[in-house]
């Protein structure tokens, strides 16, 4: 079962640039590994990142089989107005979560 | 199984011809690592024809890395983020990876500091490249030289 963690602040000041991390539970096959028997295990990532803060993006990732399991994105943004970010990760397989976190801006 | 893998090997070949028409003739089979000419393929389908300049760019990342399994990295540059002059989008790369992009990051003014973190995977020592695309259209890069002692990708899965 996939979980998010988000560390959103849960207040800020007007203008004040904050930091988001993120981190989705995931294995993040690479597909090139091999059984011990020489079969190749498929891949299985996630292959995208998106965060809009109030329904507008403002970070987008297209992640490879280089970046590491349980993915951990961290970025910035300026904390304009209280509200929503969303956050949504897709991948192989059909893998589709989301999660959100609210901010109050002062 | 067998007929798994002419699958997978047909769209190999018609996913790399699609990909590279043009550029180079065919990448129909996946060798065993990225080689430095995937790595610079892999860079000029991002930044085209532009010059890539080294500088404003930090990349940070322990030079000594005993699991190659995860990596920490940030990426950032002393940018002021407004609309006239802010950085557009930033693209990590690898050198001896099976695969050698790592990840692209897409940034805009509204976040106010150009600064991304994550962490990431090496199959071998090697050369990491960190590339940022300005609002003025120019590129930047950085690279740092990496020594693992524990490879990741390389172990049997269970």
């Amino acid at each position: 079962m996939a979980s998010a963690l988000i560390n959103v602040p849960a207040k800020a000041k007007r203008g004040q640039i904050i930091e988001i991390r993120t981190l989705m539970s995931h294995i993040m096959e690479t597909g090139f590994r091999h059984t011990a028997a020489g079969e190749l295990v498929p891949r299985d990532i996630i292959t995208s990142f998106v965060c809009r803060y109030n329904g507008n993006e403002i970070f987008r990732a297209d992640l490879f089989p280089a970046i590491a399991a349980n993915p951990f994105i961290s970025f910035f943004t300026v904390a304009t107005e209280s509200g929503k970010f969303d956050f949504e990760w897709i991948g192989d397989n059909g893998f589709s979560e989301s999660a959100s976190a609210r901010i109050t801006v002062e | 199984m067998q007929e798994q893998e002419t699958t997978r090997r047909r769209f190999l070949t018609l996913a790399g011809s699609a990909a590279v028409a043009g550029t180079i003739p065919a990448v129909t089979l996946r060798p065993a690592e990225a080689t430095p000419a995937m790595l610079a393929s892999a860079i000029r389908n991002v930044v085209g024809s532009a010059e890539v300049r080294t500088g404003k760019v930090k990349l940070d990342i322990p030079p000594l890395v005993e699991n190659g399994n995860t990596v920490p990295m940030t990426v950032s540059l002393a940018s002021p983020m407004t609309p006239e002059d802010h950085v557009k989008s930033i693209h990590v790369f690898n050198e001896k990876n099976p695969q050698p992009n790592i990840g692209n990051f897409y940034l805009g003014p509204g976040n106010g500091r150009a600064q991304v973190s994550t962490r990431i995977r090496l199959a071998d020592s090697q050369k990491v490249v960190a590339i940022a695309h300005l609002s003025d259209g120019s590129f930047w890069s950085a690279t740092v030289e990496i020594v693992v002692t524990l490879a990741a990708c390389t172990e049997e899965a269970s």
